[in-house]
């Protein structure tokens, strides 16, 4: 029975992985075939990054990411903070809000924002659809992951530690800063990566968003396979899986160092 | 400085989702007293501490400190610190910045502050614990740090929410003793939350006696003990017997259709009243030579005392006693003029008294710790 599962486990892990694990070794591939395997090269990665069309959706990709995950860090916070106050039916209701996009799908969310985007363009010329609006709506979906993640920590923390420092003599904005974020902190950093993951990867809502102005990797990699698909491309979802992947190990460690803390 | 009024409610009334907290409410604190609001869960006790505390508003009244209308003052400007239940420690700083939180808000310069946390360590027998992180720190340590955190401010009054309701009962005691000390040696006032009567009879100047938002009884804890007001004071400090009893004359009670002497007077001829024995008072002599017989039904050793149950009449009564008496044996009871308490009828009347479902009274302590204060309460000084 054991060794059953076992088996059964294996199975599973080789199917989820199989697929990246092959993408992995034809990015170094010294062919352009996808099937045979002709010698070891580093080539497509060295022409991936003499390739101005990657490395500038690169560079739109990683501006999104850090500042949606900034702004979407301060206003979830904020959010969270807000919604911890309120009584409990007006709580639950919001939560139950906050959650809609994180269950919604995808396509829903990036049509609704493409048709608001355009709606509001041709009524008042603002907001074009490229860069800006690619990271208002990644700001957007990452506001959720943000709530998610602070909450608890509010939770968990003893409701009279910010009356304490009201107590002793804080004004409610100090007795946040000095009290409530330190406490919090934790959430708020895995929240902030978690929202900076969610960009980095996100495809459905950019392709939606992002016009013709601003395409982030994704997109790229996405409207590339269109034309030919290139061991490059191989290399570049290397990359990303590997960059995202290191995002998750930093997660995890960050939340498993924070349990112990927490564990006095 | 002494006997001046320093905090008075006047005609607070609260309401948390429709439902009263608070009725018209009127307390005076005078400075340098340890007042105790004791009372059941949920009457209104904690609730007058956060209102002093700034962290409630009430809907109507008045809140006065030092003469001076504070009721819309934010909690950050008030001169009263507060010691929270389970203590509120900031888990980031160690103990030392804990103490020095306050003084740090006030931008006290750096050697007032290294002075004074000193001096508060000290206070509280906690010196050399400066650099520790609070959360390594034992229930009874923390409840220290959460005392020199609140002292620090040096305010003129302290208000203490429960503080020792996380602590065993051995560590309970000690820091009871240590609060009054604490009290004393600063001369600060003290207002203490409770639902222990044991706690508040021996630490406090006045006991304030609260119930469903209301003061049921102010006084010493001896006039509160000896002299209750109604049958939920009678009923919550220490034991009693409150039985249904008609006034003669002066000094005269009818129970059980016989008269007692007694001490008390002022009532109207033939009026119905509460009249509480408390189970230490009764004295056990043989069956002829009682003023009453009863049947054991129930003896409990306490350690102290054996508590028993007797029956006169279909009416339960406890009696403490250190005699063992055979369950089913038929006993006299004597009643001094000195044992009986007369009380006017209240909205509690015919509420306690009875043991026959002894011991039911703390139910309404949703704290299962309560259950364990709530033994040999009877002896409380």
């Amino acid at each position: 029975m054991k060794t059953l599962s076992k088996i059964y486990n294996a199975l599973i892990f080789l199917f989820l992985y199989a697929p990246i694990v092959v993408l992995i070794i034809f990015s170094f591939n010294d062919s352009k075939s996808r099937v045979v395997w002709h010698g070891f090269t580093t080539k497509w990665y060295s022409s991936l990054f003499s390739n101005s069309e990657i490395l500038d959706s690169l560079k739109i990709t990683l501006i999104v990411a850090v500042v949606a995950a900034v702004v979407a860090t301060v206003i979830g916070t904020l959010a969270a903070v807000g919604i911890f106050g309120m009584n409990r039916k007006l709580k639950q209701t919001l939560l139950a809000v906050n959650n809609i996009p994180m269950v919604n799908p995808e396509i829903v969310t990036g049509v609704a924002l493409m048709l608001m985007y355009v709606f509001i363009f041709r009524a008042t010329g603002l907001l074009k659809p490229g860069f800006t609006t690619l990271l208002l709506s990644h700001i957007t979906f990452c506001i959720p992951y943000v709530v998610l993640q602070v909450m608890p920590k509010l939770r968990q923390m003893n409701r009279h530690m910010y009356e304490a420092a009201l107590d002793l003599g804080c004004r409610p904005s100090s007795a946040f800063f000095k009290v409530v974020l330190p406490e919090i902190l934790p959430g708020v950093v895995t929240g902030m990566l978690m929202a900076f993951t969610m960009s980095l990867d996100d495809f459905v809502i950019s392709y939606f968003t992002s016009g013709s102005s601003a395409q982030n990797l994704s997109v790229t990699i996405y409207s590339m396979t269109k034309r030919r698909i290139t061991p490059e491309i191989n290399a570049l979802s290397t990359l990303l899986f590997g960059a995202v992947l290191l995002l998750l190990i930093l997660v995890n460690v960050w939340q498993i160092r924070d349990k112990k803390k927490a564990r006095y | 400085m002494e006997n001046q009024e320093i905090i008075r409610l006047q005609n607070i009334a609260v309401s948390f989702d429709g439902e009263k907290v608070l009725d018209d409410f009127s307390l005076s604190i005078r400075n340098g007293e340890f007042v105790t609001l004791l009372g059941p869960s949920g009457c209104g006790k904690t609730t007058t501490l956060r209102i002093i505390g700034g962290f409630v508003t009430p809907d109507e009244g008045d809140v006065f400190f030092d003469g001076e209308l504070i009721t819309k003052l934010p909690a950050y400007k008030r001169n009263v610190n507060t010691i929270f239940q389970r203590y509120a420690l900031f888990p980031h700083l160690n103990v030392y910045d804990n103490v020095a939180f306050g003084m740090r808000v006030q931008k006290k310069s750096r050697s007032e502050v290294h002075e004074t946390v000193k001096q508060m360590l000290e206070l509280v027998n906690l010196k050399g614990f400066e650099k520790r992180g609070v959360g390594t720190l034992s229930g009874g340590q923390q409840q220290r740090v959460a005392i020199a955190r609140a002292l620090a401010n040096n305010p003129r009054v302290l208000l203490l929410d429960e503080p020792l309701s996380a602590l065993d009962l051995k560590l309970r005691k000690d820091m009871q003793g240590e609060l009054k000390n604490i009290q004393q040696s600063l001369g600060i006032t003290f207002l203490y939350v409770t639902h222990d009567q044991e706690e508040a009879l021996s630490m406090s100047d006045t006991v304030v006696v609260m119930d469903g938002g209301r003061i049921q009884q102010i006084g010493s804890p001896q006039d509160v003990y000896n002299e209750p007001q109604n049958a939920f004071v009678a009923d919550f400090i220490g034991e009693s017997n409150i039985l249904d009893g008609i006034m003669h004359e002066d000094y005269l009670v009818e129970l059980f259709g016989r008269k007692f002497r007694c001490l008390d007077k002022g009532f109207a001829p033939k009026e119905p009243v509460d009249v509480v024995i408390r189970p230490e008072d009764i004295d056990i002599v043989e069956p002829e030579k009682g003023h009453l017989t009863g049947t054991v039904t129930r003896v409990t050793f306490k350690g102290v005392h054996y508590e028993t149950i007797v029956d006169f009449k279909g009416f339960k009564w406890m009696i403490q006693t250190t005699d063992y008496c055979e369950p089913g044996s038929v006993i006299g009871i004597v009643l001094n003029p000195e044992d009986i308490h007369i009380m006017k009828k209240s909205e509690y009347s015919g509420q306690f008294g009875d043991y026959s479902s002894y011991s039911e009274e703390f139910d309404e302590l949703a704290d299962p710790e309560a259950d364990l204060l709530h033994e040999g309460g009877g002896e409380a000084e």
